[in-house]
């Protein structure tokens, strides 16, 4: 039998909960023996071409890219894991939710105190992804099935939850691996 | 002496004094009833319902309902246990809570009681209400953010520091915290030595100049659930340990 694929991704996020992931240490020959990673950042695969058991996303949606990332996990793996506050509640990311998109571009293009742009252009190549009127956590654009909060989790929620869907139980975190911070 | 009354919680047979709350006699006996908008010493107003058990059958707040002989109180069901995760999880979503870097992380009532439910995601879609912060007065900052309008501040200040410094305007969803000076905490004569400053179970009433002191790991429920001084001290009181 082959070994059950895992898929990661960092969608709006700051790539933190990635670093969580390398953070189980030696733990990860122990993984590598019994799963196969696919797509993932740290495979450097860039678009499905199996189907997966568990797909790890961290981050939020932000932008019409990441909503077509997430749409895609969905459909290729089975168990569909949100890894991190930004994927469990839109996390640092949605703070922009209090401002007006234009105002956030203006900022960042154009007002901006480290900005020199004397032409006042905001980017809008049709190779940028949009950005969405206002930061989602992952369950809010497509089904999750577990849930890990922590800004990062722990490389032990990550292992806790990761070793328990390998097992074929549930996710079932104890008190001091349910952390928001 | 007051007349003692015996009563079942959960099927345990409990006594206590007649006019207490069902929270605090089940408090006196170890039994953790969730709180919020109560706290010790204060006038329980029933406003969270986080406390919500069954008292004959029908739903009632514990922190408000006294207790009476021969009833029959529900707590931890299974259906008390979700009625009060989903209270909690709509505190979350209404209003803006980024634990990531609030200065309460770890303190925080709020925070303490998802993790003593397991919360790890609110089912219900964010608001992102925009809340205003008032950084006005010199030691103390408030974060309209974080406030789950549990109003343990107003009864305080009122009722303890007698001030009346803190107040709710609006209703429903538009309800917020006002200060009596209409304007700013600045303007109101809020002292950094009022009781009113320590009330507030979340991360919107601050001391300024005080954040992250504690290291992660030795927060206030870090370790320890929310609840579990109460549990312990029956816990050594059955053992026939000293009790706290
Ligand atoms: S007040 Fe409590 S729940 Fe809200 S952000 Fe701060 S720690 Fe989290
Ligand atoms: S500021 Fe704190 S104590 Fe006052 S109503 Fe809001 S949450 Fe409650
Ligand atoms: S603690 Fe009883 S209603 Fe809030």
């Amino acid at each position: 039998m082959s070994k059950p694929r895992l898929a990661t991704c960092s969608l709006a996020g700051c790539f933190g909960c990635h670093m969580s992931i390398l953070d189980i240490d030696e733990r990860i020959l122990e993984l590598a023996e019994v799963i196969q990673f696919h797509k993932s950042p740290i495979t450097d695969i860039k678009t499905f071409t199996e189907h997966c058991r568990i797909g790890l996303v961290e981050g939020g949606c932000a932008n019409e890219e990441n909503v077509e990332v997430l749409r895609a996990f969905r459909r290729n793996c089975d168990i569909l894991v949100s890894m991190g506050d930004c994927a469990t509640m839109g996390g640092i990311p949605a703070l922009r939710n209090f401002v007006e998109i234009e105002e956030c571009l203006r900022e960042a293009y154009v007002d901006g105190p480290s900005t020199h742009n004397p032409d006042g252009v905001i980017p809008r190549d049709i190779e940028l992804p949009l950005l969405l009127d206002k930061v989602r956590p992952a369950h809010e654009v497509v089904r999750m099935d577990y849930f890990l909060p922590g800004c990062p989790p722990s490389a032990d929620t990550i292992w806790a939850a990761v070793t328990a869907l390998l097992s074929e139980s549930p996710v079932d975190l104890p008190y001091p691996l349910v952390k928001y911070d | 002496m007051s007349e003692i009354v015996t009563f079942t919680i959960d099927g345990r047979r409990i006594s206590a004094e007649a006019g207490q709350t069902i929270l605090a006699a089940a408090q006196a006996c170890g039994i953790y009833i969730p709180r919020l908008c109560h706290k010790d010493g204060l006038t329980p107003v029933g406003g969270c319902r986080v406390c919500t058990v069954r008292v004959n059958g029908r739903p009632a707040s514990a922190c408000t309902q006294p207790v009476a002989a021969g009833i029959v109180v529900d707590n931890d069901t299974e259906e008390l246990r979700s009625w009060r995760r989903q209270i909690v999880e709509m505190l979350f979503v209404e209003g803006n809570h980024f634990c990531m870097f609030c200065e309460k992380s770890g303190n925080c009532e709020l925070q303490a009681l998802a993790y003593r439910f397991g919360i790890t995601a609110p089912r219900y879609p964010y608001l992102w209400p925009k809340r205003d912060v008032d950084a006005s007065h010199p030691d103390i900052i408030l974060d309209r953010n974080r406030c789950i309008m549990c109003g343990r501040c107003e009864r305080t200040s009122r009722d303890l520091d007698g001030k009346s410094v803190f107040g709710f305007v609006e209703r429903g969803i538009h309800k917020t915290l006002a200060v009596n000076a209409d304007a700013r905490l600045a303007d109101t004569d809020l002292d950094l030595t009022d009781q009113a400053v320590n009330a507030c179970p979340v991360g919107a009433i601050l001391k300024k100049r005080t954040a992250y002191r504690t290291p992660v790991g030795q927060r206030q429920f870090d370790r320890e659930p929310i609840g579990t001084s109460v549990e312990t001290r029956a816990k050594l009181t059955i053992d026939g340990g000293e009790p706290r």
